[in-house]
Parts: structure tokens; C-alpha cells; sequence
């Protein structure tokens, strides 16, 4: 029997102790009609077993380490120092709790708060909580936040071109509530025609599902001016390169945190982040780190302001979320530790260049054509032939060229939505251009 | 443990230092848009080697599975094999995309539907999504799950939840985040449900109950069945929550019992690893009654090929793709290996440990409902005048053992709930009920040296209430 | 345990104090000092109206938040804004310099029904 490491000579020592005679003993509470049925699961394997199954399991899967990978949409191919996945995959960060008793936890606690420092430069925001369990419940959160705020401002502006499954994540998060979900088309400058004095929020995008990055100058003003909070959901590794959220004003920022040290691991664990104004910290949910003292006035840190959670405040807490992403988080400081102020802006810069090399020669394939607007690493193209049918083929030939948006909006057929990382080379975009062009005839 | 103090990040930067080289861009350069950039990105600079003694001392500061006990109850704290992180590092699963296509993806479905399969007959349900993130989402789903399935029969006046006091705190937070609201019901002097007071708050306005069993006491509700009935005959639904999954797990499957809707945390009795702090999942599964609610999409299998598919009343997504993939592929191996005997034992010496310590300790702590226990028990702390449970688990550190959870269930005066797991062995069992017993001898002769503790660790008891009255919730130069 | 024996207390442990046609109102020694420190008080807005026994604040201790009740219906006139930089004036001196909010009754006819310093004495001490 693995992981037990109890003899039957030990067991029945314990069963003296106890007083009973045998293990099934214990069990008597449960009702005998239903107790130790027979379940029919399969087989069990030995160590060696199981990585065979796995190994041939997970072989089946199209990977970017082995194909030109040029699909985003909400999870990215980023790189990932060797040190990130070697340090967060220590025994003493990976088997340890939530850091309940802070004198055995500083390593967890300092890490958090790192993180919680870092983020805030990142974001722009005053701080950071640790965390969500990924960008979508971060924003569904972030608007829950802010649909609190007042009692008669039940309208959430959100844009059209938000990804598509956050859409559905806040649908399923405000099912419950009178809340009105209201998707703004174009700019958020757009948007703000439609607040009125029922506004609680609007959302921003930046940049949008469809790659686009839009001017949010002066949108805070113009929120702000109608009673309601402004909202920017950001692509972390594009804020390493341009403005914050938070120096634009925003009130609330989210972003999901994979890009930064997480593999895609298809879809999950990502990271959740959020941040927020000062005025807004006694009501954000999740958990956060604070910097402290002991009595002999070493520095330490502590789960703080912890008055707002589940634990304390039951159901008039600001949130039930308890597990976070502890690991995810770590994983993350790490990775923004290693690339450091100048790392991170050279990641953005890598993605842009590339992605604008990658429009241009996709442009100049017959029968294709990029969406016009600024974009960060991610744009959409119009193809020849249905979107579905090119990935498909390309897929055999060990390019993944992005999302087919068929996918999401049954009318577009005809449109790929391509991310251009710095994972890409130009000898992979080459091919990408190449192959496109084989296929679009 | 490391003892000295450690500087943060940005204390350890140096302007110039660069922990990662990158490529040389190989395309043309793309102009800028100069007015979108930010002027300044504060990160700490630091070379690849200072990062990585940084957090090797910082893992050094922490107590953990792999160096410490650590029995803290409701938590199962178990060993997590290494060989899941092993599986769960395979490229096939780390570098592969939730949109890149079923047919791109089809060793990731069928993971998924086998590990759906393998939950659902442990539990007793027909249908199960892995969805949920947490345990916190698990019970959102489930209670999300209640509410459509009433709205759908016209019962949208049903819009309260039964929840014991003994409840985690997560079941009634949980309740307000689904638009419901809340009915405390007060245990009885066993610290089970009180059947009458049940009967009496079941009327039309209930859509269902929140039940933990076992129980956050650490006992089996006897009751089950007959709460089930109460709660579905005054046209409820049952919730479970399977926080304590790891004392029946083979042993009875809850939805034998007349549980509709119950999450178990894969973080705590699939043995997947706890992070400081999640990534956890929260699976779902469901009765008939509730499977078509569930949030999804799930992994089908329709003629030889694994799809994903969302059920046809479902909730709807809970986060973005399809749940913690890689706590998947770690909860898989776990249940292959294990088996349907290895299931069984698991949850037989869970429920044997949990019963020996409390034999070696209740004469010395005492119990408050000193039923048998299934694989925990919560004990009380103030044993010696001047006491508190806060000391008793401050001291517990100076013997190396990570404290159990203290004050809570809140039915409980200071508690101390303590869940010993099946993987450790007797010596450890033993080696820990010593120093619960040497702590208590302590408390009468020398009752300073609890309140002082813990003595070696890098800090002492901290300022909490500077902490929250004057939260530093960042670095400040 | 301190009583202030000109207020009048509510049994969830908020006192009333008259102050020309306004009432004054905070906790009693004895609450501030069953929730321990006290790191922050979250107090309504000016103008607010609420009713006798409706909530109108919180007050947080470390391991505790408290929902603190109107002792009386009334509209709000003023909070204490020191609370805001220095919550522990509830813990130092609760009847006094940490007062929580004062309001114009609705009916000053319900400062009567409340309890009477003695009898606030006796209900406090069954705790």
C-alpha cells in the first residue's frame, strides 16, 4: 500500500490503545447498509505504471515544445527561467499551508509580500492581494467589488470584445444578483455614453480579446465624474512596456498573471491578480501580507486585515474565496525577481517587435489581411478559406497558428486570431507566412 | 529552520543586474507609440544566483509536509507523493493550450473524463465537474447548482440556505455570493444536527441545506439519511461538503446517502499539494437530481473520441478553460495508484490515527463530544489557569510540530482541531501526543515559557494589531 | 467596568447620549473591551437615516468584526473622523473622545426605553 507507512504490528498497537478490536470498528456510526460498498474503480498501478499511462496520455497532446505555437487568446506561451520552476517546486513552499501561523511561515509570508510589492509597481496600484483564482474571477470579483459600493448602482459597462469565456464567467458570477451587464461596442470612450447614475462600474480591456490596444486618457475622469469606478483588466507583460492602469487612473486593475512564470498547463493553474486604490483596500477580498514587527522589533510579516473574510465575517464576508493560487503567486515573483526591471520591458519589447514583423508579412500573403488599430502581440487576420479549416491543416504540419474566432462567434469564419510571443523566431514566423499562403489558395 | 533575517528583493538590488539574458530581437524594429509608455518600471535588479540563495533561504524560513508534521484539522495535511510532480511536469501536459482543439487534445480530455469517472463512483454521483478552483468555488457551484435547479422546477421563492453554526465559515459566505440567504441552525448537545430544529426550519422558503459530514467536530452524522429526507420531503436539496472527505472515501459514498450536490477538495484527500496556499480544485458531483446543473464544460466521450461538453442546464463557466488542469493530472495519479483497496485503507488509517491520539490525549485535553471520531478531533486548550489553545500551539512549534488549527469549529471554546493523516507513522503519532503531554506539565509549572513561545524561530509572536491598524501592504524605500 | 450614568444603553451594547437635540452614540467600556484592540471602524455616511437596531457600522478587532446597531431611529449628523487615523480611542476612551456618530432622533421618545446606566450594569455582567 503506498504513502501508509504503518505495519499491521503498529495498527494493532493503536487498536489496544483505542480500545477496539478492529478497524471497522470505528466505523460503526456509518449506516451498515452503505458502508465499504464496492466502488469499481480501476486497477491500481504501481509508480512505474502510471508514468507509462501518463507518459502516452500526454503524448497526445499538440505542445508548444514541439510545434510553432502561435495561439493565445487568453493563455500564452511565454518564457520561463529554469530557476522559477526549480526554487517554487521546493518541498517547503510546495507542502506548506496557507501561512496560518506566521513564526514557521516567513518564507511564504515574504514572498507574498514581494509579490504584493512588485504587482503594485506592475499595475500602478496601491496594493495587491494574493490572489484570484485567474483573470476571469479576479474581474467577476473586481465588478462584485464595485456593484457593493452602492446600493442603487446595479449597471456594469463591460466591452464587447472581452474575452469571450470572462463574459461567461461574469454571467454565471451575477446570475444570482440584480445585476445588468452591459457590453459597450468599440473604445471605452464609447462606453461612457451609456453611464448614468445607476452606473456601478466600466470595464476596460487592455488590451481587448482581439489583440487591440486602446487610449484610456481620460476615461477615468469621465467615469469617475458619473459616481461609478473605473475597471482596467491588463495584459501584465504589455505593462511592462507601456503606461500602468493605475497611473491612467483606474480604480480597480485585474490582470491574468500566467504570462508572468506559469506554463499553459491547458488552462490551468493561472493567477488571478488584483489590485486596488487605497480608499478600496478594507474592501477588497483575498487574502493579504502586511509588514509588521515581534517584540524583540524584528521585522516580520502576517496575514492582515483579515476581517473581511469567510473565516470572521461568515456571510457578510466580501467574498467566500480561500484557497488561492499560493504556488502560482510564488511562481510569479520568482519569475519577476529574475527578469527584473530591465528583463520585463525587453519580454514586451520582444512580443511587439515580433508580432508587428509577423502582421506585416501575413499581410502581404494573398487573400489575407490583418485587422487595421494598434495592437500589443496578438492580432486578428482575415483569411481566404475558413478560418477552422487553415489551423486544422496547419495543425498537421506542427503549426498551431492561432484561434479560429468560429470558435467563440459562429459568423466569423473568417478570422484567425494570432499571438506572436518572444518564443516566436523569425524563422518560425516565416514558415507561419509560408504555410498560410499554401493553404489559402 | 533558517533563523537570520532575510532582506526583501528590492533591498537585494543593484542597478544593472540582470537575472535572465534574452534573445537578440531577430526581426526589424517596430516604431512605438511614444505617448503609451510608461516611464519607470520599479522592479528590484538582481543577478540569477542572488535570486536563487534568496528564496532558498526564504523556503528555509517556513515549516512544510516534507520537513515538518502538520496536523491541522479540517486541512489533511497528508504527504504529497513527489512521482505527481513528476506526471504533472510532462510536457505534453504543460506546454499544450485549452483552445488549440479537441482533436489536438484528446490525452488532456481523456484525463479528465477518467477522472471524472473515478470521482464519481468514489462519491456515489452520476455526473461530476472539475471545474471549480477551490473548495470555496466547489460550494458556489453547488449552491449556484440548488438555486437553478428550484428557479427551474418554479420554486424561485426558495432563496434561504440551512446552514449548522458548526459550518466552515466559507458555507455562509458562499450562501450571500449566490444570492442567498442564510438560516443558522443550532447543534444539539451531541454537536450534530438537531432534527427537530431542522424539521421546524424547513418550510417554503428553503431552498436547501449546507451539511458537513463528517461533521467540522470530527464525528459522523448518524443522521444522515434522515436529514436527507427531512430537508427533500419539505422540497429542499441536499449540499455536501466533502471537506472531510479523506475519513469516508471508500468507505461510503455520499450519495448513497441522499447528498444531491458535494465538492471535495482534490487538495486535501487527492493528495495534491497545498502551495502555501491553493492551487487547489473543489470537484463537483451530483445526484440525477442535479447533474444537468452542473457548471462545466465536462469531458465526454461520444464514439472513441473525448470532447468537451457543457450540460444542457449547467450554471455555466466558473473561470476561464476547464479548472486546474495540472492539480488534475497530480489527483489522477494519486487515484490510479491508489486503487479501490488502497482508497479504503487510506481513509482506515486516517480514521485509526485520528483515533489514537485522541485515546493518548483526551484525559489531558479534553473533548467536548467525545464520540468516536472519524479522522479528526477538536480538543480544548485551556487546560492550566491563565492558558489559552494560542499558547498550547505557539509551544507545539518549539517541539517542531506545526500547531492544529485552534479555535475552530467556534462551537468549540479553544479548540484544537487535530487531524493526524494516514501517512505518517506511529513514531511520529507518538513523538507528537509526547509533546502535547510535556506542553500540558508545562502549562502548570512553568506557564511563561507558552506564553513566550515559539522560542526558535526566525521571528516571534507578531504585531497583528499594528499590522491591520496601520497596514504596510509594500516595500516603501 | 466604566458607565457613563447620564447614557442610556441598548442591550447590544451601544450607548445614547443627549447632546442638545442630537444623540451621541458609541460602544460601552465594556464592549471596546470584550473585542479586544481595535484596528479600524467603518462608520456610515452623513445624512444616512436608519432605524432603531438597524446597523450602522462595523467595528474591527484583529480576530473579530462587530455590527454596531442604532441605539434609537435617527438621521446622521456627524461622524467621528479621528476614528479614521486613530481607531484605538474606542479601546481609551469609549464614552469620550471615541464616540462613533451623532444623529437627530426620530422619535426622542425611545431614548427612554432604553436601559438605565444600573440596569445596563446588571445585563452587562451576565455575559
Amino acid at each position: 500500500m503506498p504513502f501508509i507507512a504503518n505495519t499491521d504490528a503498529d495498527r494493532q498497537k493503536m487498536l489496544d490503545t483505542v480500545g477496539v478490536k478492529s478497524v471497522e470498528e470505528l466505523f460503526s456510526d456509518i449506516p451498515a447498509a452503505h458502508r465499504f460498498p464496492q466502488l469499481g474503480l480501476d486497477r491500481a498501478l504501481s509508480e512505474m505504471e502510471v508514468m507509462r499511462e501518463l507518459e502516452s496520455m500526454a503524448a497526445k497532446n499538440a505542445s508548444a515544445s514541439n510545434s510553432a505555437w502561435f495561439l493565445g487568446a487568453g493563455a500564452y506561451n511565454h518564457f520561463i527561467p529554469a530557476a522559477v520552476g526549480m526554487l517554487a517546486t521546493r518541498g517547503e513552499f510546495l507542502s506548506a499551508y496557507t501561512p496560518y501561523q506566521p513564526e514557521v511561515s516567513q518564507g511564504t509570508l515574504q514572498a507574498i509580500f514581494e509579490y504584493q510589492s512588485m504587482a503594485g509597481q506592475l499595475l500602478g496600484m496601491d496594493a495587491v492581494n494574493a490572489s484570484h483564482y485567474d483573470g476571469s474571477t479576479a474581474l467577476a470579483e473586481a465588478i462584485l467589488m464595485a456593484y457593493n459600493q452602492s446600493a442603487s448602482r446595479h449597471r456594469i459597462l463591460i466591452p464587447a470584445a472581452l474575452h469571450p469565456e470572462y463574459k461567461d464567467v461574469l454571467r454565471t458570477y451575477f446570475e444570482a444578483f440584480e445585476v445588468e451587464l452591459v457590453e459597450y461596442q468599440g473604445l471605452p470612450q464609447d462606453g461612457l455614453k451609456m453611464l448614468d447614475d445607476q452606473t456601478a462600474c466600466l470595464v476596460a480591456s487592455y488590451p481587448d480579446f482581439e489583440g487591440r490596444i486602446q487610449q484610456l486618457a481620460g476615461v477615468a475622469d469621465a467615469v469617475h465624474a458619473a459616481g461609478a469606478l473605473f475597471i482596467v483588466h491588463a495584459d501584465p507583460v504589455m505593462l511592462g512596456l507601456f503606461k500602468s492602469p493605475g497611473e491612467l487612473g483606474a480604480d480597480i486593475v485585474t490582470a491574468e498573471g500566467q504570462s508572468l512564470g506559469n506554463a499553459m498547463n491547458y488552462g490551468g493553474p493561472f493567477l488571478g491578480m488584483m489590485g486596488v486604490t487605497q480608499k478600496l483596500v478594507r474592501k477588497m477580498p483575498g487574502r493579504l501580507v502586511g509588514q509588521t514587527v515581534d517584540g524583540k522589533g524584528r521585522r516580520g510579516f502576517v496575514l492582515t486585515l483579515s476581517a473581511r473574510e469567510q473565516h470572521i465575517r461568515r456571510e457578510k464576508a466580501v467574498s467566500n474565496i480561500c484557497s488561492n493560487q499560493g504556488l502560482v503567486m510564488l511562481m510569479t515573483t520568482i519569475h519577476l525577481e529574475l527578469l527584473g526591471k530591465h528583463g520585463l520591458k525587453k519580454v514586451a519589447e520582444l512580443c511587439w517587435n515580433k508580432s508587428h514583423y509577423a502582421a506585416e508579412q501575413i499581410n502581404k500573403v494573398g487573400g489575407y489581411k490583418v485587422a487595421e488599430g494598434q495592437f500589443f502581440k496578438e492580432f486578428v487576420v482575415k483569411t481566404p478559406r475558413p478560418a477552422a479549416e487553415i489551423a486544422e491543416k496547419l495543425e498537421r504540419r506542427g503549426i498551431v497558428p492561432g484561434l479560429p474566432l468560429s470558435r467563440y462567434y459562429k459568423d466569423r469564419t473568417h478570422e484567425l486570431l494570432v499571438c506572436v510571443t518572444e518564443m516566436n523566431t523569425k524563422a518560425q514566423i516565416d514558415l507561419l507566412a509560408q504555410a498560410l499562403a499554401e493553404v489559402g489558395v | 529552520m533558517n533563523l537570520q533575517p532575510e532582506k526583501l528583493a528590492y533591498e537585494l538590488s543593484s542597478p544593472g543586474r540582470i537575472g535572465v539574458v534574452l534573445p537578440e530581437c531577430d526581426v526589424p524594429v517596430t516604431a512605438l507609440p511614444k505617448d503609451m509608455l510608461r516611464d519607470n518600471l520599479p522592479l528590484p535588479e538582481m543577478d540569477e544566483l542572488t535570486v536563487v540563495r534568496h528564496f532558498t533561504r526564504l523556503s528555509q524560513k517556513n515549516f512544510s509536509i516534507d520537513t515538518h508534521y502538520y496536523p491541522l484539522g479540517s486541512c489533511t495535511m497528508k504527504y504529497n507523493p513527489k512521482i505527481n510532480e513528476a506526471t504533472a511536469a510532462l510536457p505534453g501536459w504543460r506546454n499544450t493550450h485549452p483552445l488549440v482543439g479537441a482533436e489536438f487534445s484528446q490525452g488532456a480530455i481523456e484525463l479528465m473524463f477518467r477522472l471524472q469517472k473515478e470521482l464519481n463512483l468514489i462519491g456515489g454521483f452520476v455526473a461530476g465537474s472539475l471545474q471549480p478552483a477551490a473548495g470555496a468555488q466547489g460550494e458556489l457551484a453547488g449552491v449556484l447548482m440548488i438555486r437553478a435547479a428550484q428557479v427551474a422546477r418554479g420554486q424561485s421563492q426558495r432563496t434561504k440556505m440551512i446552514v449548522p453554526d458548526s459550518a466552515h465559515g466559507t458555507n455562509p459566505a458562499t450562501c450571500t455570493m449566490a444570492g442567498m440567504s442564510v438560516v443558522q441552525l443550532t447543534s444539539d448537545a451531541d454537536g450534530a444536527i438537531d432534527l427537530e430544529a431542522l424539521k421546524a426550519a424547513c418550510d417554503d422558503t428553503v431552498a436547501g441545506i449546507m451539511i458537513t459530514n463528517p461533521s467540522t467536530i470530527g464525528v459522523f452524522e448518524r443522521n444522515m439519511k434522515e436529514i436527507a429526507d427531512i430537508v427533500h420531503a419539505a422540497g429542499g436539496l441536499v449540499y455536501g461538503d466533502g471537506a472531510n472527505m479523506n475519513a469516508i472515501a471508500g468507505i461510503v459514498r455520499p450519495g448513497d446517502l441522499g447528498i444531491d450536490v458535494m465538492h471535495y477538495n482534490l487538495h486535501k484527500t487527492f493528495s495534491t499539494p497545498h502551495g502555501g496556499g491553493g492551487p487547489g480544485v473543489g470537484y463537483v458531483g451530483a445526484a440525477p437530481s442535479l447533474a444537468e446543473f452542473l457548471p462545466g464544460p465536462i469531458a465526454v466521450q461520444e464514439n472513441g473520441k473525448y470532447l468537451m461538453r457543457m450540460p444542457k442546464q449547467s450554471i455555466g463557466r466558473l473561470k476561464a478553460f476547464y479548472g486546474n488542469f495540472a492539480v488534475l493530472v497530480r489527483a489522477y495519479t494519486y487515484v490510479r495508484m491508489l486503487g479501490e483497496g488502497g482508497l479504503r485503507k487510506m481513509s482506515e488509517n486516517a480514521v485509526l490515527n485520528a483515533n489514537y491520539l485522541k485515546a493518548r490525549l483526551e484525559k489531558t485535553y479534553p473533548v467536548k463530544y467525545p464520540r468516536r471520531c472519524m479522522h479528526e478531533f477538536v480538543a480544548m486548550g485551556n487546560i492550566a489557569e491563565g492558558v489559552h489553545t494560542l499558547d498550547i500551539a505557539k509551544r507545539l512549534i518549539d517541539y517542531g510540530f506545526h500547531p492544529p488549527t485552534i479555535y475552530f469549529p467556534l462551537i468549540v471554546p479553544e479548540a484544537l482541531m487535530i487531524e493526524p493523516t494516514e501517512t505518517e507513522n506511529l513514531e511520529t503519532l507518538d513523538a507528537f501526543a509526547d509533546a502535547m503531554l510535556k506542553i500540558a506539565e508545562e502549562a502548570k509549572t512553568n506557564p511563561q515559557l507558552l506564553h513566550d513561545a515559539p522560542h526558535d524561530t526566525p521571528v516571534g509572536r507578531l504585531d497583528e494589531v499594528g499590522a491591520a491598524r496601520n497596514p504596510v501592504l509594500c516595500y516603501r524605500s | 467596568m466604566n458607565i457613563d450614568k447620564n447614557a442610556r444603553y441598548a442591550v447590544s451594547h451601544e450607548y445614547a447620549l443627549k447632546s442638545g437635540d442630537e444623540i451621541i452614540t458609541g460602544i460601552s467600556d465594556h464592549a471596546q473591551s470584550a473585542l479586544g484592540d481595535i484596528v479600524f471602524v467603518e462608520l456610515p455616511a452623513v445624512g444616512k437615516t436608519l432605524k432603531k437596531g438597524e446597523t450602522f457600522g462595523v467595528i474591527e478587532s484583529v480576530k473579530a468584526a462587530s455590527d454596531v446597531y442604532m441605539p434609537m431611529g435617527g438621521t446622521i449628523t456627524e461622524v467621528n473622523g479621528a476614528l479614521e487615523g486613530d481607531p484605538a480611542l474606542v479601546n481609551r476612551e469609549p464614552h469620550a473622545g471615541g464616540w462613533l456618530i451623532k444623529f437627530k432622533p426620530a422619535d426622542p421618545a425611545e431614548f427612554d426605553a432604553l436601559l438605565d446606566a444600573a440596569a445596563y450594569e446588571v445585563e452587562a455582567a451576565k455575559e
